[in-house]
């Protein structure tokens, strides 16, 4: 009889901050379509990536009388998961421990809950926005590029989710070890190295073996893969390493980064949350203030 | 198990009767960064209701302490109890029964301001009590922090003083039991310092609020708290109503008069004394008699001057005995 009141009180408040997270992360949502600099962020990729295939547009994969712009467009939408994942959510964590967001979650009941379901609805709803932003031009504008059928569909479908939640609480750990929302570039340049050597915008095959394995030790190339899978002719998978879109391997590799981002993420953030307090964000004020002066 | 379920039951339904817990209770409170001792034994006590103001130079352990009462800072030793609780281990429900005014920035800029009450508000809902009803209706407490024409704006193009209200109405929407103000009114101007002691007063006397706030305006500590604290050194230096305080330390007041024309100021430190040797001395030829007792801010100096030079105990000493 008991039992079940007590755990009624234990689990009711954390469901309800829970909620009050996804309905922060749809408010933050529609926030972002409300300022120049989030609008910018949302289509700068894209015509980023329009520009980029147009220059590509007289080339072919190497060995094939395929688009080399077509198989770019997937693997670039592979490859802004992966980095709206990481970058959009270390970003996000750094930016509100500065200016004390985080700070008053903590001051309320639950409020940790709250701001992380928020932090993940609003960061995986702006990476499905950026990667709309992108896909619907790709698939009007070049050839060879299409979802083939409901098991493509699917496949786009695990990917884009595999590819967030083995992308956002890696970002969520940059983010509570970097103090200085200007020090994010200790996470950007090996990204952007690492976007170079996975296969983006040129076929992995093509590269020293050595380079090979590191790529695929990290998500970016298989998100590529995976992507491709989804949005290329069955038959373009005979350029892939092994000649096969790999699908048990990537669900392996993300599966992987997914389960490390998931144990470490609430330690880290658990640790960094801990010493959260006033004066501290009151002296990152100061510091940021002497920045700008 | 049945016998698990019956210790458990009378526990959870017999909540500890914290109306009669003090609010606040510090003992020997000691916090050390290293080497450097902040806090070197602080004890005092708030009871329910009352209206506390903590005074002190800057680098004196102010914020410190507030800190460790918020739960948010682990103290290094003594003995704290917030409503009850240790605050180094307050779960969620005592979470629930705090206010927190914190010092905004930048954050939640993008937010409207009646977007933004609704929201945090949503949080307190699970802890409401027959007693206390929460959150407060959002309307209600944009209308009691004054920042009813301005509910659709956006947070991050308020001026200053309209942020700063936000701020304690951010503190109070989950109508705490207890509320920590630390520097309420920094950069207020006199019409917003005024609007915040209305509220600060309905807040303790309707909703019977204890309240703990850190200023360095000694006339709003004088006007706010029924009770001063002054700390210095790591240590509580005073303790008591500022009535109390003012005549525990000899400053002087200071008597001004006029007789045939010219104006004279005398200070003294006994004002009754001189006022009848001079009224038996030129009787009906005294005018514009005038008679200021030592400011709060006289007092506080005096304190500070005397525990600086080394007499701290000595003064405390002197203190105890007037206010017994």
């Amino acid at each position: 009889m008991s039992a079940i009141p007590a755990a009624r009180s234990f689990g009711q408040p954390a469901m309800r901050a829970a909620r009050a997270g996804l309905t922060r992360g749809r408010i933050e949502l529609r926030h972002t379509f409300t300022n120049a600099q989030d609008l910018w962020n949302y289509t700068f990729p894209a015509i980023l990536l329009l520009v980029v295939l147009f220059f590509m547009r007289g080339a072919t994969v190497p060995g094939t009388s395929f688009s080399l712009s077509s198989r770019t467009m997937p693997s670039a939408l592979g490859m802004s998961i992966a980095f709206g994942g990481l970058v959009t959510m270390a970003m996000a964590l750094t930016i509100d421990r500065e200016d004390g967001t985080l700070l008053r979650a903590k001051a309320i009941p639950n409020g940790m809950v709250g701001y992380l379901v928020g932090k993940i609805t609003l960061v995986s709803g702006m990476g499905l926005i950026g990667l709309i932003l992108q896909l619907v031009p790709g698939l009007l504008v070049l050839d060879g590029l299409a979802v083939r059928g409901v098991s493509h569909w699917l496949t786009l479908t695990w990917v884009v989710l595999l590819g967030l939640v083995a992308t956002m609480p890696i970002g969520a750990v940059f983010g509570s070890l970097i103090a200085n929302p200007r020090n994010m570039g200790l996470v950007m340049l090996p990204l952007v190295g690492l976007i170079a050597t996975s296969g983006i915008f040129y076929p992995i095959t093509n590269f020293p073996v050595w380079l090979q394995w590191i790529a695929q030790v990290f998500p970016i190339y298989w998100l590529g893969l995976g992507m491709r899978s989804a949005l290329l002719p069955d038959d373009l998978a005979a350029v892939e390493i092994g000649e096969s879109w790999r699908h048990l391997e990537t669900v392996g590799v993300l599966g992987v980064w997914a389960i490390l981002g998931l144990v470490l993420a609430p330690i880290v953030l658990r640790r960094m949350a801990r010493r959260e307090s006033g004066s501290r964000v009151a002296e990152r004020r100061e510091k940021a203030l002497q920045r700008i002066t | 198990m049945t016998v698990v379920r019956q210790l458990r039951a009378p526990a959870a339904v017999t909540e500890p009767p914290d109306d009669h817990v003090p609010a606040i209770e510090v003992h020997d409170l000691r916090m050390r960064y290293g080497s450097n001792d902040v806090l070197k034994g602080v004890s005092f006590t708030a009871r329910r209701g009352e209206v506390l103001a903590l005074l002190g130079p800057n680098g004196a352990g102010k914020t410190t302490t507030i800190e460790i009462l918020e739960g948010f800072r682990i103290r290094s030793a003594g003995d704290v109890r917030v409503l009850g609780v240790d605050p180094g281990h307050g779960d969620e429900r005592w979470r629930a029964r705090l206010g927190v005014v914190l010092q905004s920035w930048r954050d939640h800029g993008k937010w409207r301001v009646r977007e933004l009450l609704a929201h945090l508000g949503l949080y307190y809902a699970s802890y409401s009590t027959p007693e206390i009803h929460r959150p407060w209706d959002v309307d209600d407490l944009i209308d009691a922090v004054g920042l009813t024409p301005h509910a659709g704006r956006r947070v991050g193009q308020l001026s200053g003083g309209q942020r700063r209200r936000l701020d304690v109405a951010i503190g109070i929407v989950g109508r705490p039991e207890l509320l920590f103000l630390d520097e309420p009114t920094a950069g207020f101007d006199p019409e917003a310092r005024r609007e915040f002691h209305d509220l600060v007063h309905r807040l303790s006397d309707i909703d019977d609020t204890t309240i703990l706030l850190t200023t360095h305006d000694l006339d709003e500590a004088e006007k706010l708290a029924d009770r001063i604290l002054i700390l210095a050194g790591g240590t509580i230096i005073a303790d008591g109503s500022p009535d109390q305080l003012s005549r525990g330390v000899a400053a002087d007041a200071e008597v001004r008069w006029s007789r045939e024309g010219a104006r004279f100021v005398h200070s003294t430190s006994d004002a009754t004394a001189f006022v009848r040797q001079l009224f038996a001395q030129y009787g009906e030829a005294i005018a514009d008699l005038e008679v200021r007792r030592a400011s709060l801010e006289d007092t506080y100096m005096a304190f500070v001057r005397e525990y600086e030079s080394g007499r701290g105990v000595a003064a405390l000493r002197a203190f105890e005995e007037v206010t017994r």
